[in-house]
This record gives C-alpha cells, structure tokens and sequence, in this order.
C-alpha cells in the first residue's frame, strides 16, 4: 500500500500536492475535483479591499510568465462571509494566505481569520513593508522576525512564512522565521524581474517590475528550499517551477516535506491531478512506501571531506 | 422599447460553470484564408463543443522556429459543430503564439482547453439584430449570426476592414441569411462619421433592437453613444491578455461602469461578452 500522506508539524495531508497561493481560486473546481489536492491554499488577501496594479498585469517569459497583479482583495469581511464558506464542502485543510503593510496590521489580520474552517495562516511576508520604506519584510532577518513574533502571539492557528527568493540572507531569514515561531516555511516566490518591448521602449508590465515564476526559476526556489531545510527544524514546503514529477521529487528530496504548484496550472490547469497520479505511480513503480522514504535524501557528492582533499 | 438585462450578468462569481475540459485534440486544417488570416479546422470531442457564441478557448501554442510561447493564447471561436465533432478558429499570425500555430499541419495535436467564459445572449425581445465589427473581430461574431438564423432572428451585418479583400465572414453571414454591408478604409465608408449615418439610416428605416460588437474601442464608443441615444441594447465581446483564462490568476481585468462606480471585471470569466452600456472604451 502507497501512503502518499506527509506531515507539515501536527497537520497531516492527504498528499504533498498543493496549490501556490494566488493560483487557485474556486473556478478550478470547473476542471477537476478539488478535494483530491493535499491542502488548499487562497490567494492572499488583505484586510481592507485593494484594486491591484494597472495592466498588464502579466507576460510570456521562454520558460515562465512575470506577474504584477498586485494582490487585488475584496478585503476581511468579504472573505470571511463570502469566499469562506465555499470552502467548508471539502474536508481539505484550508490554508489561508494574507497579507498586511506592517507587523500590526499583520497581526490583527491573523487574529481576525483565526476561526473555524482554516487550518492554517500563510503569511505572505514577500509583500511591500510601509515601515522599512517599501522592502519586503522577507529581505531581511530582523524584519522578518518582527513580523512573524507579532502573528506569532495573534493566533494559535499553525503558522506558514512564505520566504521571498529576493533576498542576500536567505539562511539568516529562514531562521529568523523559525526562531520567531513559524510552524513551517514556504519556499520561494516570485523573483523580482522587468521584460522590455523593444520596439514600444515600455515595461511590457503595468507596474514596470515583477515577479518571476514557472520553470525559469526553479533552480533558484529549489536552491533556497534545499538551504532552509538544512538551516531549520521546521518543515519546508518546496514552491517554485514545479511543472513535472521530477521537479516535485526534486523538492521533496532537497529536503521539502510537501510543494506548491502555482505557475504550472495556468498553463495547464490538471496539472496537480495528474502529478498526483504520477508521483503514486512513480513511488509504486520504485518500491517506494511512504512520502518520508523521499523527504531529505539528497545525496551529497562526498561528505564534504572530498573536496578539502582535492583542493 | 425597455432595457433587456441580459443574460448571466446577474451575479458573475455564482452565475454559471463554464464545463470546460483541457484536452489533445487532431488538427483537420490550417490553412491561409487570405494574406492575413488562416483557418484552423480541429477534430474536438464532444466534452469541449457545448459551446455557445462568443465564448474563447486557451490554446497551448506550440514552440517553434525559436518562439517559445510559455502561457496560453485566448482565441475566441470561430465556428463549432457538435454534430461533425469539428471546431474551428480563424486567426492573425500577430506574436509568438500565433506563429507557432501556423506552423501546425494536418495530423499535428493541439492541447486546448474551453470552452471558456460567457458567450453572446439573445432575449426573445431582440428581433432586429445588427453587428458591427472590424477585421478578426468579425470572426468572434461568425458563431452569433448562425445562432441569430437558428432563432430567426433578422441580421444586419456591418464588416469593416482596410480593404475589401480582407473583410472577413462576408460569405459566412451571406449564408446565415445576414444582409451585408461591407466598409473600408480604402474609400472612407469605415470612418465612424460615416458608420453612424449607415447605423442611424437603418435604425431610422427598419428599427434595430440589440447591437453586437467586439474588440474596437472606436465602434465601442460610436455604439455606447447611439445605443444611449435610441436606447438600443447590445453587447461587446472584450479582449485582455490573459494567463489562466479560468479566474483564479487576476490578470485579464477590465474597467466597467456600474451605476456611479468603476469596478474591475475579469474578461475571462464575468466575459468575455459584457454589455455595451457598461464597457468602458
């Protein structure tokens, strides 16, 4: 018997398949049955309603897109009255993502979702932060262990930092969002970007800069989970690039207790039913019995002594 | 005569489940139509052709000639046969995508994925129908003048282009029963100074109940503002680019006017097709 089933701290998922915040709404349920995914993540929002970023909001990369949305939200109370109770039919822990421009705020907003019907809190920490001039509070340590200690003490609710790839120290912030009390890291998001249309001269994005996904990065994001992995005891969930089985193995045995596919399903959106089909036949198929007999299992060249030895 | 709500504009997150289904489909044809154009002819399942006028698919365009097309490209649909099993579209190579699709030859597969948003309405009031669209614009409103023939349903049908050659679904409404009018940029009958006195005259002789347009924001204008004036209905098949086509990812939002506020609308979903009166040009 195969148990796909991976642990995230107390919470158990069905499977390490997820969707990636702002990726996934309610209209997928057109295509495929929701309740098979591991766990269902929103799309961040913030607690007063916000319009998003002028258009274009998105463009074609070779081997991705770049996106301004601009986190567009219709706010806490038409979240928790209305996009809430769509939720509860499945019986897939909820995750929900949010967002906020400073530590308060983002506390308060943790308190406010901390009801009945969410599993866990997200925090978004990737996001603009109005008290150290507009940096994301993931760039740094200090910030983001200041914001994470604030949601931290609002709720009891088990907590996901979602890291941003845009950032010098990400072993330093990894920590930082562990010792402050996350219950699990999501690693990455989007990486900062800009695409010109040569012949127009202007950003082919309406907000001029943005965030970088889909297999053009994966390296990046699988490079950042693989050292927050090994830099903390809390559990990471692999997010950036995953198009393919391999690319999700590829997170899994870095280290990555589960991953978040985002990008891969706008360009095809059964993309997470049919990894889910392919991973269980892959682990069948290799003899393998339970998600943990993958989890961390990089093989690293030597042991770290060749090398001294060669050089 | 009153303002027809239209259908499926009520409450757009909790109106309709568009039933679209991602699948691998044959290519039949693809072929130039004329210098601009080409027809694509694919050989669909039954799951993806319940599809209704003005509704768009997302096509996974090949890579090809060094063209790497990553998201999907949104192409309204040109004309669907569940009978024949056959969907059709009919596009401009404008960009990456387009010129990997008219790289694909008969027997090539194509995965799409729709039928997708919500399509044209036809209230039994609208009798008197009139189109008014210019160049690929045209190809979205081909599915609407069979359906305008199946309800029997008069049909006016203004095609404009540069030139005469490249007016597109002349032929294709001819057959749908449509009087024709083509007009041009070449001898001037296309300037929105002209089309409002063709448009007033055939309100003015044979009365027109609805208006159906697509894509230009100058015949947007010019029929917000003799719609206003005669309180003629109608609606507009937008464009925006797109990633998912599904809803989830934001992008493809739209301004409308709805009462005294301006509120964003997705294309791809609360649309493609939005009422005249409420699109902002």
């Amino acid at each position: 018997m195969t148990d796909l089933s991976t642990r995230i701290g107390e919470l158990r998922l069905a499977n390490p398949i997820m969707p990636a915040s702002g990726t996934f709404t309610e209209d997928l349920a057109d295509v495929f049955d929701l309740s098979i995914l591991g766990a269902h993540v929103l799309k961040t929002f913030t607690a007063e309603p916000r319009t998003g970023n002028p258009t274009p909001r998105v463009c074609d990369l070779a081997s991705g897109m770049m996106n301004s949305i601009g986190i567009p939200s219709k706010g806490l109370d038409h979240f928790l009255t209305r996009a809430l109770p769509f939720w509860a039919r499945y019986d897939v822990p909820l995750v929900v993502s949010i967002s906020a421009n400073s530590s308060d705020e983002f506390a308060r907003l943790a308190e406010a979702v901390t009801v009945p019907g969410i599993a866990v809190i997200e925090a978004n920490i990737s996001c603009p932060n109005v008290e150290a001039d507009g940096r994301a509070f993931a760039v740094h340590a200090d910030s983001t262990e200041r914001v994470v200690r604030g949601l931290r003490s609002a709720t009891d609710l088990p907590l996901w930092v979602k890291l941003s790839p845009n950032t010098g120290e990400p072993v330093e912030v990894a920590r930082a969002a562990e010792s402050a009390g996350a219950d699990a890291l999501v690693v990455a998001n989007t990486v900062l970007g800009l695409a010109i249309d040569v012949s127009t001269r202007k950003p082919r994005l309406g907000n001029v800069m943005g965030g970088v996904s889909g297999p053009a990065i994966k390296p990046i994001a699988l490079r950042m989970a693989y050292q927050a992995a090994r830099s903390t005891s809390i559990p990471v969930i692999g997010c950036g690039g995953i198009a393919t089985l391999e690319d999700m193995l590829e997170y899994l045995i870095a280290g990555c207790a589960a991953v978040q596919v985002g990008t891969a399903t706008f360009q095809s959106p059964t993309t997470m039913q049919r990894l889910l089909a392919e991973l269980e036949a892959w682990m069948m198929a290799n003899g393998i019995r339970s998600i943990a007999e993958i989890i961390g299992t990089l093989q690293e060249a030597g042991d770290g002594v060749l090398s001294v030895d060669v050089m | 005569m009153s303002m027809v709500t239209p259908l499926g504009h009520g409450s757009p997150r909790d109106s309709f489940l568009p039933r679209c289904a991602e699948v691998s489909v044959r290519v039949e044809r693809n072929d130039p139509v004329n210098e601009e154009y080409r027809l694509m002819v694919l050989r669909a399942p039954d799951a993806v052709l319940n599809c209704s006028p003005g509704q768009f698919f997302q096509l996974l365009c090949p890579v090809a000639g060094g063209d790497t097309p990553f998201l999907r490209r949104p192409m309204s649909i040109y004309g669907y046969d569940r009978a024949a099993g056959l969907l059709q579209f009919l596009y401009k190579v404008t960009g990456a995508g387009t010129r990997g699709l008219a790289t694909l030859r008969e027997g090539d597969m194509l995965n799409v994925l729709g039928p997708l948003g919500q399509g044209f309405s036809m209230p039994n009031e609208w009798r008197r129908l009139m189109l008014v669209a210019r160049g690929v614009g045209l190809a979205t409103l081909a599915p609407l003048a069979k359906e305008a023939q199946r309800l029997g349903r008069s049909l006016t049908a203004i095609c404009s282009a540069r030139s005469p050659e490249l007016a597109m679904s002349v032929e294709l409404f001819r057959d749908c029963g449509a009087e024709v009018i083509v007009v041009t940029d070449t001898d001037g009958s296309s300037a929105p100074e002209a089309l409002r006195i063709l448009i007033e005259d055939r309100i003015a002789r044979d009365g027109v109940d609805a208006f159906y347009t697509c894509g230009s924001s100058r015949l947007l204008r010019l029929l917000q503002d003799i719609g206003a004036r005669h309180g003629i209905p109608g609606e507009i098949a937008m464009e925006q680019q797109m990633a998912c086509g599904l809803g989830m990812c934001q992008a493809c939002v739209r301004s409308f006017r709805e009462g005294d506020t301006i509120r964003h609308r997705r294309v791809c979903r609360e649309g493609p097709v939005f009422p005249i009166a409420e699109a902002l040009a």
